[in-house]
């Protein structure tokens, strides 16, 4: 990679979570001092012009987020968005593990920017070990004055509580986490309000993912202008890509956006597991429709994902070999979202449980090629009609996969019938007894 | 309820005595019934209507432990709205209850002074709170696409296999614990390890029920960041 490490420069050096390690490799330095006496509005300017997009999930421009914070003296709040729950995502954990103080030195600038008094750490409640390291960060940074009134000298005064959730995907919805925070259950909120307007505690909150805010020193440090040189138009800058699955090296990966998957699957990761060939992939996540081995030579950014029917997501690419069955991977897939779901909409509700039931009845063999139809047509109501994403993110790649694989769903749909007339025929075996043939269906 | 219930004519076939003709009471007392004579609530109605809701414990005939009050109030004191602190709370009191008991959301509804079904609504919502009697030991193997690609569904069968019948554990298959490039793994009593083998669950089972650390060369926290050998050729 021509492009050297941002975030991961130097990640494993030991030590680097305590304030001493991090401070003596440039932390907390001059960039930091000269961003709190920047004025707010040049500073939001700078992150807007970098071109930094969310690395959470949606990858809305960081410094237009920012920039929709209003004015005027009243309560605002920061929440970091560290519920990584996104399956095949781990990179927050990477970051909160080894390196706690760039996140936390990105929060206060961040803060800074929105002119925000109180900032929460909303990690889940399963990063036990991660809370702890971020528990003993934090008090570090209030022992030295970088947390607290008036930080080294300025005007600016930042408190910030690392708070622990307890399981729950749907937490990791902005809003799901607001009324998570706030002690109730993570049910998502209508929108607009949008949290930049009304959001914790009905005061105006800036909610960005870890690896968005940990980025911050680094853009300041070297420049905005500099920053967006990284990667293609439109994605700039590197991204932490967090690879698993059928591949031989799974693990984080720091990246320049644009990068050819085929390069990020074959050189990174070490190519597939037992020189298999890749049948298809997430490319951001277990909510991002899959895209197949034919599309490996696509450019890894925002845009080109985008192009290409699917999205980058929180940049975790999931890859599925030729060995595996769509319909188990399906399966699994359509019963997480159905366990996370929260019920408070009825197509995202209703629409996940169904389409369990009828994957299971495809795998039981008591299905009809019709249920494929039915089950596509469900998650087309699913998209777009509820309160949050959670829903889309079960029918999108659910739709992609009996779009592409319609083939092999049809096959395996046949053959477990076959399978299931054979053991109801074989269990009818006693003498004189003779099936009807429509109980064979 | 009133006296002379249906419980009261229990005999000893452990049904209810008495004519059970269609349309008849079972013995002398009243049964509730809710609105159109149904036996069975309706979406709007209380669970049971025998019981008025529960209100906010008093404090003086809930006692709570004074450590696990000190720590509630510890967290209540953190946030802006001391409601916030009710997911620490509750973790907190399943700490010393080992499960969100009725007397743990109790002692929780005491000391925040907010009613017990709020609470429990809560605790209901998420899956680390645990709403029945569970075991001590907390194993939770990924069970999500990227550990089951890898083998984590024989994993968890044979984590059951192992504890199968011993009360102190609490094996679960869980949703995407966040380490898949350590799958299949498990995260045991908040340490993630893996990628667990199939033929090292007998020792990480003899090391939990030991108390002593779970093997120590596959947890995630000794793992490094960045692969040497992960070289990009352009």
């Amino acid at each position: 990679m021509s492009q050297e490490a941002i975030l991961f420069k130097g990640i494993d050096e030991p030590g680097l979570n305590t304030l001493e390690v991090y401070k003596r490799r440039g932390g907390y330095g001059d960039v930091f001092r000269k961003a709190l006496s920047t004025p707010r509005d040049a500073l939001v300017t700078e992150l807007v012009e970098s071109g930094l997009r969310g690395r959470g999930g949606a990858g809305f421009s960081m410094g237009k987020k920012a920039s929709f914070m209003p004015k005027g003296a009243m309560d605002k709040y920061l929440v970091c968005n560290a519920d990584e729950s996104e399956p095949g995502t781990f990179k927050d954990r990477e970051l909160m593990t080894k390196s706690p103080h760039m996140l936390i030195e990105g929060m206060i600038i961040g803060a800074y920017a929105a002119g925000a008094t109180r900032s929460f750490i909303y990690i889940r409640g399963e990063y036990a070990q991660q809370a702890d390291i971020l528990d003993a960060a934090v008090a570090e940074a209030y022992a030295d004055g970088l947390l607290g009134k008036h930080i080294l000298g300025s005007d600016h005064s930042l408190e910030m509580l690392v708070h622990r959730g307890a399981g729950a995907y749907i937490c990791g919805e902005e809003t799901g986490l607001l009324d998570s925070l706030e002690g109730k259950r993570g049910n998502p909120r209508l929108k607009p309000p949008f949290p930049a307007n009304q959001g914790l505690y009905q005061g105006p909150t800036l909610i960005n993912n870890v690896e968005t805010l940990a980025t911050i020193p680094h853009i300041l440090g070297m420049g905005a202008a500099e920053y967006a040189k990284i990667g293609v138009e439109n994605s700039t800058g590197t991204k932490l890509i967090s690879v698993s699955g059928h591949v031989k090296r799974p693990g984080n990966y720091e990246i320049e956006l644009g990068m050819p998957v085929r390069e990020i699957l074959y050189d990174l990761c070490g190519g597939i597991e037992g020189d298999r060939e890749v049948k298809f992939y997430f490319p951001g996540g277990s909510s991002s429709p899959v895209l197949t081995g034919d599309d490996l030579d696509l450019p890894y950014d925002f845009d080109s994902m985008a192009k290409a029917g699917s999205m980058l997501g929180s940049g975790a690419i999931i890859v599925v070999d030729d060995q595996t069955s769509v319909v188990d991977v399906c399966l699994k897939l359509a019963q997480f979202y159905k366990h996370e779901s929260c019920g408070k909409c009825t197509p995202c509700r209703e629409g996940t449980q169904w389409t369990v039931k009828m994957l299971e009845r495809i795998i039981a063999g008591t299905a009809t090629p019709m249920d494929l139809d039915i089950m596509a047509s469900v998650q087309t109501q699913i998209i777009g009609n509820c309160l949050c994403v959670l829903g889309d993110a079960m029918a999108m790649p659910v739709g992609s996969m009996i779009e592409k694989f319609r083939p092999e769903f049809e096959a395996y749909i046949e053959e477990a019938r076959a399978r299931s007339e054979r053991e109801l025929i074989a269990s009818l075996e006693e003498p004189g007894e003779v099936p009807l043939v429509g109980s064979l269906v | 309820m009133s006296e002379g219930t249906a419980a009261e004519n229990v005999g000893t076939t452990g049904l209810p005595e008495g004519d059970l003709t269609l349309g008849q009471h079972v013995g002398s007392g009243e049964i509730p019934r809710y609105e159109g004579g149904s036996r069975t609530p309706g979406w709007d109605d209380p669970v049971d209507l025998t019981k008025d809701p529960a209100v906010i414990p008093d404090p003086a005939d809930c006692p709570v432990p004074e450590e696990l009050r000190a720590e509630i109030e510890r967290h209540m004191a953190l946030y802006p709205d001391a409601r916030s602190a009710s997911i620490p709370a509750l973790m907190a009191a399943q700490k010393v209850h080992v499960w969100c008991s009725p007397t743990a959301i109790e002692q929780v509804a005491c000391v925040m002074r907010l009613t017990p079904g709020y609470l429990a609504a809560v605790a209901t919502f998420y899956d680390m709170l645990e709403t029945s009697p569970v075991g001590r030991h907390r194993v939770y193997v990924c069970t999500n696409i990227s550990c089951s690609l890898r083998g984590a569904d024989e994993l968890l069968l044979r984590v059951q296999e192992e504890t199968a019948g011993d009360p102190d554990f609490n094996v679960r298959g869980f949703e995407c614990l966040g380490a898949c490039d350590i799958a299949p793994m498990a995260s045991v009593d908040d340490v993630y390890v893996g990628p667990v083998e199939l033929d090292e669950v007998p020792d990480l089972v003899a090391q939990i029920r030991a108390g002593t650390e779970v093997l120590p060369e596959k947890q995630i926290i000794r793992r490094k960041s960045v692969d040497p050998n992960a070289v990009s050729t352009s």
